[in-house]
């Protein structure tokens, strides 16, 4: 178990680095002047162009040595230094970035967990269910291959457009200010619930999909075999194919995390949803290149984290990593 | 053996309807651009109109033929994902090879870059790339889905490398002197064909997604027209609002249609090539 | 009789029609008898022996029946089948290897077994520890998830769960085949102990491997193509086999007591035939030397001595 954990933060601290670097050698050895590309394509007036290329110029420290850059870069980055927003000139990026996190994470965390739990469930139960089993095949994978913002399009269009049920824009109302009050928090649900219906669905139908074909696998398995030999009701039978195949639909979370970060970027886009996903779209409109490499290096860490939660659930599910009997996953 | 694949293969229901939609649409694309004098930007009529006679699909706010736009994003989307998906499931499975087939150190560190990519989400690298990328291409987009979508497959070939190792065929070219890479060649990849058409085709859809994800958060091709970069503007300019469900339905659901009856062709060719499922 | 089986078929449905892997099988098993089921992959043996305790798709019941001690047992009824299983007819599987469910510890695991089938495993829990020594097995064991035994210890674990509650038949399937030698000397002796403990009343052991036979059985029935071929007490049939093919693949054994691993009898030339459409008449006709013009009928599966069948013209005369 220990071996199996340093392992895996070993990676995850490697990644880490890699990822710094990464946001660091791009806007530096892109062909072009970043600078010049920037102040050309952002647009602004003629004294503001003075002023930001003062900027970018510091900002970038491009007057010392290569090395001390990327040191420079590491330090300001260890600061939670990321620059300063253009867009949202001059609020600094990190500032931008927390202020969006909680919304992106309140659409992001529900969604993942119960559609993994939901899907999952249904997954089983479908397994081996002739009439089910048949609907969930097609609608499940149709459901996985929608794109995110064609399923959150729909649902605006149906729900907020044609039937007028949901707003499709926004957290919360424009007339409210954040509170803890219960009429604020009805309304943020109210916000709240499209993107989250369209994240859960198209991820639901993965983790059904995935967990019917996994339960099948384990009803064919030697020991399945052996316990229906034995006369066992097919109850135990199910409930041990359930709990092992749980098993490997935990590491397919860890690997769905990369898309279902895309995924809930481009639901909040639809939705004008103020998390990371709509700042990335300001930023890329806007041409805010330090928001995006904070919103890259922002994400990276977010799903960092949230691998590392996988990796100690899992760990707490399968008696195997406990006892140490397995190097890696 | 292959007559046996092939008397399933025409039988199994999943796999014909799969490649059905699938080849229905390879044909729109081919055909599409065909029938139809649009040019896909061109400002050629009423605006927001919704389907007709001379306009099948209706009109953008701005007046633009959806229809022509909608097949000609089509080619671009097949383009991506065959290109893609197949530079993925290429690298994918040559790390994996050696991996697997190697062994010791070399398996080490290709593990561990496996490891690593697979945390790294493809999506934030692309938009970092694509971010700083003043002109860019279907050709790059493709270039870049391929280089961040592999680890996975990586990871499957090498399993399967390392059980297919163990069988006494392997064993008994190695005996016999053969080199190593003659081995894989004759050997270990003719087993694992069945293997890699499927891990092909699911690198495509997932290819063909990326790329209508890339689309439309505005970091795809900055010329040329594509079904993502169609739901962008869509979505942009107030189609939602307006109701003009004719923009962004078609292009969102050739996606979900052609990816979804990928992931069925792949259900009914694993049905084809696994027997263990095939007599239920 | 502990076991009689009449006339039994089960055929394996494949999208290209029936396979008849078990084609009219009549034979019976005394009390405290344990009977060797040997022949090449493929003729029909573990479908025997599997159609015994579960018989599912692509499995089907085509005719035939069975009495156990005397009972007839509804093997055709997946369902009506199940309080027999276990408890009446047992069975230690082809891959007992991985016939242990990888996350459970392996006393919970058979503690959730034996409450499913209502059985108080409070009460069998000295009962499973004095068999647990007998297996030379440490009762430590019970607290171990699967993964920390090695292959030969879970094999003896499923030795035990399988005979736990005493059940009248005990079918082994291949159950030697995966082990070294002379772990597979002492799983065998093991199978008798549990025999002449009264663990299980009667025995089919199944393998390709005669020369376990050999150590172990009292009687050998030999099968050829979905067809009884032979059927003696375990003297007669290696030492007078009168099938001429029990007669090759005696002779095909360098000596007894040596493993035999070839799975298709090199010894023999030609391959068995297709079951999806079998020939009429002898099933061997077309590989056996001695084969005339009267193998074109088939051959009934009678007595030649008390004990002794053979399903043979020649053997007949």
């Amino acid at each position: 178990m220990k071996r199996y954990l340093t392992r895996k933060l070993a990676i995850y601290i490697l990644t880490f680095f890699l990822a710094v670097t990464i946001d660091w050698v791009i806007p530096r050895f892109m062909p072009g002047d970043p600078v010049q590309t920037m102040l050309s394509r952002a647009n602004l007036r003629a004294e503001a162009v003075e002023v930001m290329r003062g900027y970018y110029l510091k900002a970038f420290g491009l007057d010392v040595p290569v090395w001390r850059q990327y040191l420079n870069f590491w330090v300001a980055v260890f600061h939670g230094d990321l620059g300063v927003s253009v867009y949202l000139f001059p609020k600094p990026v990190s500032r931008v970035i927390m202020e969006a996190v909680p919304y992106s994470l309140a659409l992001l965390i529900p969604a993942t967990v119960l559609s993994w739990i939901a899907g999952n469930k249904f997954g089983a139960f479908a397994a081996r269910r002739k009439w089910l089993d048949n609907t969930l095949l097609p609608v499940g994978y149709l459901l996985n291959a929608t794109p995110y913002m064609w399923l959150g399009i729909l649902l605006a269009w149906a729900f907020g457009i044609a039937l007028g049920w949901f707003p499709i824009a926004g957290a919360y109302g424009f007339d409210r200010t954040p509170s803890l009050s219960l009429g604020f928090i009805l309304d943020f649900l109210w916000h709240w619930f499209l993107p989250f219906a369209s994240l859960f669905l198209v991820q639901f139908g993965g983790w059904a999909i995935g967990m019917r074909n996994m339960v099948i696998y384990e009803l064919e398995a030697d020991y399945s075999q052996y316990l229906e030999a034995l006369g066992t009701p097919r109850g135990l039978i199910r409930r041990y194919a359930f709990r092992n195949a749980l098993l490997p639909q935990i590491t397919g979370l860890a690997l769905q995390l990369g898309v279902i970060v895309a995924g809930s970027v481009v639901t909040e886009i639809v939705f004008s949803y103020p998390g990371i996903g709509y700042l990335i779209l300001q930023a890329i409109q806007n041409q805010d290149y330090f928001l995006i490499q904070g919103c890259f290096l922002f994400i990276i860490i977010g799903v960092l984290l949230a691998n590392l939660v996988v990796d100690i659930v899992y760990i707490v599910v399968d008696p195997r990593t406990r006892r140490g009997m397995m190097g890696e996953s | 053996m292959k007559n046996e694949f092939l008397y399933f293969a025409l039988r199994n229901r999943k796999l014909r309807l799969g490649l059905s939609v699938v080849l229905f649409f390879l044909l729109l694309t081919f055909v599409g651009p065909l029938l139809t004098d649009y040019d896909p930007w061109g400002y050629i009529g009423a605006p927001a109109q919704p389907p007709s006679a001379e306009h099948w699909f209706g009109t953008t706010t701005f007046g633009q033929d959806v229809f022509s736009q909608f097949v000609h994003g089509l080619g671009p989307a097949f383009l991506v994902g065959a290109l893609g998906g197949g530079l993925a499931t290429l690298i994918g499975t040559a790390i994996g090879f050696v991996a697997g087939y190697r062994g010791g150190w070399i398996d080490e560190i290709l593990n561990m870059l496996t490891n690593i990519v697979i945390v790294i989400p493809t999506f934030a690298v692309l938009l970092i790339i694509a971010a700083y990328l003043e002109v860019r291409s279907f050709f790059i987009e493709a270039v870049f889905i391929g280089c961040t979508a592999w680890p996975w497959t990586a990871r499957a070939v090498r399993a399967q490398t390392l059980s297919l190792r163990a069988r006494e065929f392997v064993d008994l070219a190695r005996i016999s002197g053969m080199r190593a890479s003659k081995i894989v060649a004759f050997e270990v990849a003719p087993n694992m064909m069945s293997y890699l058409v499927m891990v092909f085709i699911l690198q495509f859809g997932g290819a063909i997604l990326n790329a209508a994800t890339l689309d439309f958060i505005g970091l795809g091709p900055t010329t040329g027209i594509s079904l993502g970069l169609m739901m962008n503007y869509a979505v942009l300019w107030g189609a939602l609002q307006l109701g003009m469900w004719w923009w962004f339905v078609p292009p969102g659901l050739a996606i979900a249609l052609i990816v979804g009856a990928l992931y069925i062709t792949n259900v009914g060719l694993d049905e084809v090539f696994n027997p263990k499922l095939r007599e239920k | 009789m502990a076991l009689k089986v009449e006339g039994l078929r089960v055929y394996y449905q494949t999208l290209r029609g029936d396979v008849r892997a078990l084609d009219g099988a009549s034979f019976s098993v005394g009390d405290g008898e344990i009977m060797g089921l040997a022949g090449e992959s493929g003729c029909g043996k573990s479908t025997l022996g599997r159609s015994l305790i579960l018989l599912k798709p692509p499995m089907k019941y085509v005719g035939g029946e069975v009495l156990l001690d005397g009972d007839p047992l509804p093997i055709w009824d997946r369902e009506r089948m199940a309080p027999y299983r276990y408890k009446k007819v047992s069975i230690i599987p082809q891959q007992a290897m991985n016939a242990l469910n990888p996350t459970r510890k392996i006393g919970r695991l058979i503690r959730e077994l034996l409450e499913a089938r209502g059985v108080s495993s409070r009460d069998l829990l000295p009962e499973l520890k004095r068999r647990l020594d007998l297996v030379e097995l440490s009762h430590e064991v019970l607290k171990m998830y699967p993964i920390e035994l090695s292959g030969g210890m879970k094999q003896r674990v499923v030795m035990v769960i399988s005979t736990l509650l005493d059940p009248s038949l005990l079918i082994a399937d291949e159950v030697t085949s995966a082990l070294d030698v002379s772990t597979q000397k002492r799983v065998a002796e093991m199978l008798v102990g549990f025999r002449d403990h009264k663990f299980v009343r009667s025995m089919i052991v199944i393998t390709h491997d005669i020369s376990i036979l050999y150590q172990i059985a009292d009687s050998i029935l030999v099968m050829y193509a979905g067809k009884l071929a032979e059927k003696g007490p375990t003297e007669a049939i290696v030492r007078r086999p009168r099938h001429p093919y029990t007669q090759l693949l005696i002779s095909s054994l360098p000596e007894i007591g040596v493993r035999h691993t070839e799975r298709r009898l090199s010894g023999i030339p030609g391959s068995p035939p297709p079951l999806l459409e079998p020939p009429q008449g002898c099933r061997f006709r077309e590989r056996c030397p001695v084969a005339f013009d009267r193998c074109r009928e088939e051959p009934p599966f009678e007595e030649l001595a008390p004990g002794h069948l053979v399903a043979c013209w020649r053997a007949h005369g």
